[in-house]
């Protein structure tokens, strides 16, 4: 479980992140939704202190990140960038088993993990060898994700982790994220600004603004009792699309209602 | 073709120095790269965790870079005297701005996302440095590492000037002595030199990552084993320490005259004339090769060892002048001669004294001069036509030719154009035969043995004859030149021998003789 309290940052006299407090359960993906310069990244580097938190305090399991050394609160944590962050020096590999090598695990017990890894995320285990530049984007995210999972961490934390890849690419690598086993027991914390996207993969969403929290709570919560007019305004586009991701596909009266709602709105 | 060949055979004959001066060479490009590496990658690395630091190191790096090397090497000369010392520490002074720069560029370069990366997967900043940064700064580290090597190898043909060796020796001696073999013979080399390790630092450059890996591990002891080429040109111990210029090194009237002639065995060092006084004086050397007229001989308090069996032929200085000009302007060649007679050895040591060490300019010291010996005039109506003197860079030369162009000035009015600052006998030489100058003073035994280059057979017949060297220079000067020599003017700045006044005393040595019979008696 994390729990962030009251956490502020200040750049230079500038509040990225204002006040915000919200915990995650154990098991849950958390989507932090916002348009750019929300606070959302900001937020998420201080749980694995890759930004020192200004004031408040963020505790995982109920010990406070500031206990102990970063690099220690770091290797518990798997991190996938936006742009892989990927080490051209290293193969695809020597990528995946950083974190475990960091750990001291055995070779064998790296190189069993790595193939099972590969496997998961439908990469073909000739690659291994291979430097990442010789991968596609959509496959250096995938080993981008396999590295942030090889030493088996609690935590994930996902910065645009599909921001930066082809629509195609985006909804098959999102397919996969939802399915795959590994994922389902982590608690994940995912940054992103695609409003598909977050209702796509989100138990609970955190829609920020100018760093602060607007609205916490479940998708169809923040979409039928919006706190405010900036969180309707925010989904109004994609309304109907929303509502019909929602809903149970046997309902045919909300089906319609729907529908209607979207016309009217769009006249 | 006659010109290779010559050059193959002179390289052959002279193959054991040209093999001691290129380990020499190796070995001083290696010490000193190998302690700028140590010093300049970790400040390097420093400085790019110390924004502020960063400006104020890769500043001063830069303007030790922009010192002219052989002002460096100057510098050098009071801080650590000479030999391999300050010529390691200006080496060492050149190579430290391109690898410092290239490493704080390499690390700087690295993509900011991959380090942010590194820190995310809980790296340690160690464990970032050597896993993350300086791997991929590693081909940018080297570019500045091949970069000190060439700049190495061509800065360290200067320790030749400072008694530190390397290919220099041969190259200075060569323009001294207007030699292009001998040039040659330290300048391909040293070319060659610097295009091999280039060439093999590229490879280590461009290896990939398992390679590279070994390669880092042999690379320190490579280079421990180039810097171990290093040393010192010995050749025999002796109680006291000769310094000779590459010049003197490289002429049968200079050190090989007196192994010859006079059985002399002395420890040896290859030195610059420009420091080779002063290190005398300041007792890092005993025995030194200099002019017999130099100003720094009262300076310094050295005392001019009696060549008592004549080795050093006469260095009686006169004007060579272009034939032409004298027939064009016949009034010139008596007022040209006007000066001959009016200085003898210590007057010009005197005069140069003044210069070189009292800092009087070359033009005040000759006016003064030929005011006291009634010879100056004031410039006389301006007649058409110019004459273009010359000189050597030093400045005997240079007072020399200022007399010359009042005398031509206030005698006959003619416009005068002076080209001082003509680098050694070969360039001014060559401008006189080439018609860029139409007069310059030159040296007897210079003009015989670094000009002529008669047959060794012709040198002894002409023995050390004052007048006899005389004739003999200006009748082949005549004939193969269109030159003509005029009076002389009285000085001979011949080679000599000298030591400190007061060691000299002390050891009762006052000829050449008597130093060869010292050194005989007191065997290490």
């Amino acid at each position: 479980m994390i729990e962030v309290n009251n956490i502020t940052k200040t750049f230079d006299g500038h509040t990225a992140v204002d006040n915000v407090s919200f915990t995650v359960e154990e098991g849950e993906t958390l989507v932090l939704l916002g348009r750019s310069g929300s606070g959302k990244t900001t937020l998420l580097k201080m749980i694995n202190r890759l930004i020192e938190p200004g004031s408040g305090e963020i505790r995982i399991n109920g010990r406070s990140t500031q206990d102990g050394s970063p690099e220690e609160l770091r290797k518990k944590i798997g991190y996938v960038f936006q742009n892989t962050g990927l080490f051209p020096h290293y193969t695809i590999a020597g990528n995946i088993a950083i974190v475990p090598r960091l750990l001291g695990w055995d070779k064998e017990k790296i190189r069993k993990r790595t193939y099972l890894l590969m496997e998961k995320l439908g990469l073909p285990a000739t690659y291994l060898s291979s430097y990442p530049h010789q991968l596609s984007g959509g496959q250096q995210q995938r080993v981008g994700l396999a590295r942030a999972l090889a030493a088996d961490p609690p935590i994930l934390l996902m910065d645009e982790p599909f921001g930066a890849l082809d629509p195609i690419t985006r909804v098959s690598l999102q397919k996969d994220f939802k399915e795959l086993d590994e994922l389902k027991s982590k608690t994940i914390i995912l940054v992103t600004h695609d409003v598909q996207e977050a209702f796509e993969l989100a138990d609970r969403i955190c829609l920020m603004d100018k760093g602060r929290v607007i609205q916490a709570g479940e998708p169809r919560e923040l979409l039928s009792h919006p706190a405010d007019g900036y969180v309707k305004d925010f989904f109004d586009d994609q309304r109907f699309l929303l509502e019909v991701k929602m809903m149970d596909p046997l309902d045919h009266d909300a089906l319609i209602d729907a529908f209607n709602h979207f016309k009217n709105r769009g006249n | 073709m006659e010109q290779t060949q010559s050059l193959w055979q002179f390289m052959r004959q002279e193959s054991g120095k040209l093999l001691q001066q290129t380990f020499e060479h190796i070995g001083l490009t290696f010490i000193s790269l190998l302690i700028a590496i140590v010093i300049g990658v970790p400040l390097g690395i420093y400085i790019t965790h110390r924004r502020r630091a960063a400006g104020a190191v890769l500043g001063s790096a830069g303007i030790l870079q922009t010192i002219p090397s052989i002002a460096l090497l100057g510098f050098m000369i009071p801080l650590l005297g000479i030999g391999p010392l300050p010529a390691i520490t200006a080496l060492f002074l050149y190579a430290l701005l391109p690898i410092i720069r290239n490493t704080y560029t390499g690390i700087n370069g690295v993509d900011p996302l991959v380090k942010e990366a590194a820190v995310a997967m809980g790296m340690t900043r160690r464990q970032r440095l050597f896993k993350v940064e300086l791997p991929l700064a590693f081909p940018v580290i080297m570019a500045g590492i091949r970069t000190a090597t060439v700049i190495n190898v061509g800065v360290g043909t200067l320790a030749a000037y400072i008694a530190a060796g390397g290919l220099g020796e041969f190259i200075f001696g060569g323009i001294a002595l207007n030699n292009t073999n001998m040039i040659l013979a330290g300048a391909i080399p040293a070319a060659l030199l610097a295009i091999l390790l280039d060439f093999l630092l590229s490879l280590v450059q461009k290896m990939g990552r398992g390679k590279r890996r070994t390669m880092l591990w042999a690379l320190p002891f490579i280079f421990l084993l180039f810097s171990s080429f290093y040393v010192l040109p010995l050749g025999y111990s002796s109680r006291l320490l000769a310094g000779f210029t590459p010049e003197f090194m490289g002429r049968s009237d200079g050190d090989i005259g007196l192994r010859v002639v006079y059985g002399l065995k002395i420890r040896t060092v290859v030195i610059s004339d420009a420091v080779m006084y002063k290190a005398a004086f300041e007792k890092k050397l005993d025995v030194i090769s200099g002019y017999s007229t130099d100003g720094r001989l009262k300076t310094y308090d050295l005392l001019t060892l009696d060549d008592d069996k004549k080795i050093f032929p006469p260095y009686y200085a006169a004007p060579v002048i272009r034939q032409e000009i004298l027939e064009k302007y016949t009034m010139l060649a008596p007022v040209l001669n006007k000066l001959a007679g009016h200085i003898n050895d210590s007057i010009m040591t005197e005069l140069n004294y003044k210069v070189e060490h009292l800092g009087q300019t070359p033009e005040k010291c000759a006016r003064d001069f030929l005011i006291k010996e009634g010879l100056y005039k004031d410039p006389a109506p301006t007649v058409e036509g110019t004459i273009r003197l010359g000189s050597k860079i030093f400045p005997e030369q240079y007072i020399l030719i200022n007399m010359y162009a009042m005398l031509i000035r206030g005698y006959t009015g003619l416009h005068v154009d002076t080209k001082t600052g003509l680098g050694g006998t070969k360039i001014c030489f060559e401008a006189l035969v080439n018609n860029r100058i139409d007069m310059y003073p030159e040296y007897t035994g210079t003009a015989l043995l670094a000009i002529l280059h008669p047959q060794t057979e012709d040198v002894h017949r002409l023995g050390g004859d004052r007048d006899s060297v005389y004739n003999y220079v200006k009748g082949h000067f005549v004939k193969e030149y269109g030159l003509t020599w005029l009076d002389p003017i009285g000085f001979n700045n011949a080679y000599a021998l000298m030591m400190r006044r007061s060691q000299a005393q002390q050891l009762g040595i006052r000829t050449i003789s008597d130093l060869a019979i010292y050194l005989k008696k007191n065997k290490l």
